[in-house]
């Protein structure tokens, strides 16, 4: 135990701010208004489902909670049910053998069901494109918010996505 | 060192060009089983098994089989006649055979048959629903963009039945930031009778999006096969291309492969150690591993340009170069990281809730794991020393020697203890490569590459061995390519290390051989 805690007083608190919203990662018009921000408080559910990538981008996503970007200090965390979660992160091109599984999951979550699709591949598909096993970008496949691109985005950039879908539009 | 060609009856052995001892023989039917049977007596290893359409050029199809052995890597083909598109079953001689022939069939139409004529397992593999039963998408015939209709998606899985045997049925969505596949586990109460996995989820027609690509940009396709071991999957790629068109990498381009290759072996390595710690309840194991992976990728990043190092590997060489003042950031990395290393792996071996849940646990004996062909890491936690690096080994692994870590338990905890030598090691080696880089060119010009001509590459990966076989076109396009991932071997693994265990281990069991799904879903 006196090792534990010699190494977590030694580390001290390593997380960084995050990026602020960009409006710019917007596929529409933005959805929230200031009445259902108040509502959502500072906490935020996430479900993520991988329709199909490289697992690349799950790797970012699993630094969005590391020490240095710690997601979940900002009261945003990952839920284990899409009946739990506000906003869905979607990575991959989707997948004809996942389209079915990530349509319901979209479906069993409540409003306001937030997407956002994460990487070149959720974005327009990417290297993979469209073909007989794959249907390209997410949008395709349900609607989507917000977009980040990379191959694969950095997490911080996945945080600015997350925190761009709950925002509203500056005017 | 160059070995003597394996010596097996019955077939001709035409050595092939490239970084890895190679031989290629044409088969039929008897002699490819013959052949198989052989490679299996003397201890050898299925690596591979693909189809291709070869209707342009002599009418029919060929099966492939690429095998490990000691003296290095065999591959035989045998053409498949389109009046009887059936081969020789080779899964009662390697298990692992089983599942790389459903997709082979689901694919190309090729029926593996036994020697009563029967398909050991006629369900499809990587067919779900996206495609109708009789339709073979990697037909040449099939466009790259068709549409095709979509088919029955149904599966029947072995039921179990018993007094008190029920069903749990998981996936493909996980709760939890994973890649998707579905898991129906048989228990009696909490423990385990049977686990069946039910994968292809991820299936996205990359074998066929090769057939679009030219030679050079298959290589950044090859790094989007698994994304968490980009750097290998490029260097197998890479090294089948240079073996067709006659490009020797400099000695300079190939240490910086291996310097990629550790770094990527070193961050895979450190974010499994605190997924299994976290699995195990120790939440404090992965806020700090996963704070010395962030360290290193950012370091990544800065020197070279990309966190996960993708497309850093190039045929011909690197897409990278290491001067003074990066070379002496990865020293005082390495130093650091290993007073680091050292402290978590004293917290890790002395923390009695993780020898309670980590120790006995998910339990692959050397038995099963011989006989299932299991590769990599998993391979080496349960009593054999296998890995690419030692033997065959490529280059410049003879030059730096490296150290291979085993363990005989072949439980979590192996599994483990593995990580955390590999990881020693992978710094060890970086240490190395950096001290001694040799000086040479980064990028060597690739020569023609005649159309027809296959090629090879076999990268130890930090999860197991990964190999790439290629044949060249027309125009300098890929006619084929089939990425191969050592999941492909290591998944049955999985099924057995769960047997006897509890339904709340298996998060525990799977994280410790985490292996892909991309890269066997193809």
């Amino acid at each position: 135990m006196y090792k534990i805690l010699r190494q977590i007083a030694r580390v001290g608190i390593a997380s960084e701010p995050a990026r602020p919203a960009d409006g710019a990662l917007r596929l529409g018009a933005a959805r929230l208004n200031d009445e259902t921000l108040r509502l959502l408080g500072r906490g935020l559910a996430i479900r993520h489902v991988d329709a199909g990538s490289c697992n690349g981008c799950e790797l970012e996503i699993h630094g969005v909670n590391n020490p240095y970007y710690n997601l979940e200090g900002m009261g945003i965390k990952f839920v284990a049910s899409p009946r739990h979660a506000d906003l869905l992160l979607v990575t991959g091109p989707v997948s004809r053998n996942m389209e079915e599984a990530l349509r319901r999951t979209y479906d069993a979550m409540p409003e306001p069901k937030l997407v956002v699709a994460i990487g070149d591949c959720g974005c327009d598909g990417g290297i993979f494109g469209e073909g007989y096993a794959s249907r390209g970008p997410v949008a395709n496949v349900i609607p989507v918010d917000v977009a980040v691109p990379g191959c694969p985005p950095e997490p911080a950039a996945i945080i600015q996505g997350i925190l761009t879908a709950v925002s509203v539009a500056k005017r | 060192m160059t070995l003597s060609p394996p010596a097996i009856d019955g077939i001709t052995l035409e050595p092939l060009p490239g970084a890895v001892p190679a031989w290629h023989a044409a088969c039929d039917a008897g002699s490819w089983l013959g052949a198989s049977s052989a490679v299996a007596q003397r201890g050898g290893r299925l690596a591979a098994l693909w189809a291709s359409d070869e209707r342009e050029a002599r009418g029919g199809h060929s099966v492939h089989a690429a095998f490990a052995t000691y003296e290095g890597l065999l591959w035989l083909e045998l053409p498949v006649p389109d009046a009887r598109p059936a081969y020789p079953d080779l899964s009662s001689l390697f298990a692992c055979a089983g599942r790389m022939q459903r997709a082979v069939f689901d694919l190309t139409g090729l029926e593996a048959r036994d020697v009563e004529g029967a398909r050991p397992d006629a369900r499809g593999w990587l067919r779900h629903g996206a495609w109708r039963d009789g339709v073979h998408p990697l037909r040449r015939d099939i466009g790259a963009d068709a549409a095709l209709a979509p088919g029955d998606a149904r599966y029947a899985f072995l039921a179990v039945e018993g007094d008190g045997v029920h069903e749990i049925a998981v996936g493909p969505v996980h709760a939890g930031t994973i890649e998707p596949g579905h898991f129906r586990f048989s228990v009696v109460g909490e423990r385990v009778l049977r686990l069946e996995q039910r994968l292809g989820y991820k299936h996205k027609g990359i074998e066929k999006r090769f057939e679009s690509l030219s030679l050079n940009d298959g290589a950044r396709l090859a790094g989007r096969v698994s994304g968490d071991s980009t750097v290998a999957y490029a260097w197998a790629y890479a090294m089948a291309l240079e073996g067709i068109a006659g490009a020797q990498p400099s000695a300079r381009a190939l240490w910086l492969r291996a310097l990629l290759l550790e770094r990527e072996r070193l961050a895979n390595h450190l974010g499994d150690l605190g997924f299994i710690g976290n699995d195990g309840g120790f939440a404090f194991g992965l806020a700090q591993f996963s704070r010395l992976k962030e360290d290193l990728l950012r370091l990544n990043a800065r020197l070279f340009g990309h966190r996960y190092l993708m497309d850093r590997v190039v045929p011909g060489g690197v897409a990278i170069d290491l001067d003074e003042r990066a070379s002496q950031d990865i020293l005082a990395e390495c130093t650091r990281l290993r007073a680091e290393l050292r402290t978590l792996r004293a917290i890790y071996y002395e923390h009695a809730g993780l020898q309670d849940r980590c120790i006995g646990c998910g339990r692959l004996t050397p038995q099963t794991a011989a006989k299932l062909g299991v590769v990599g890491l998993a391979a080496r936690a349960s009593g054999h020393a296998v890995d690419a690096r030692a033997h065959p080994g490529f280059a410049p692994y003879p030059e730096l020697q490296p150290t291979i870590a085993s363990h005989r338990n072949g439980d979590v905890a192996a599994r483990i203890v593995v990580r955390f030598e590999e990881a020693f090691e992978a710094i060890e080696l970086q240490r190395r490569i950096v001290r001694n880089l040799p000086a040479g060119g980064l990028r060597a010009p690739l020569g023609e590459a005649q159309p027809g001509r296959w090629g090879f590459g076999w990268v130890e990966g930090w999860r197991g061995e990964v190999l790439v076989a290629l044949q060249a076109g027309d125009g300098g396009r890929v006619r084929r390519c089939h990425p191969h991932d050592p999941s492909w071997q290591n998944w049955p693994a999985l099924e057995y290390a769960i047997l006897g265990n509890i339904v709340p281990d298996f998060p525990l069991i799977n994280k410790s051989f985490n292996l892909s799904y991309a890269g066997a879903d193809l």
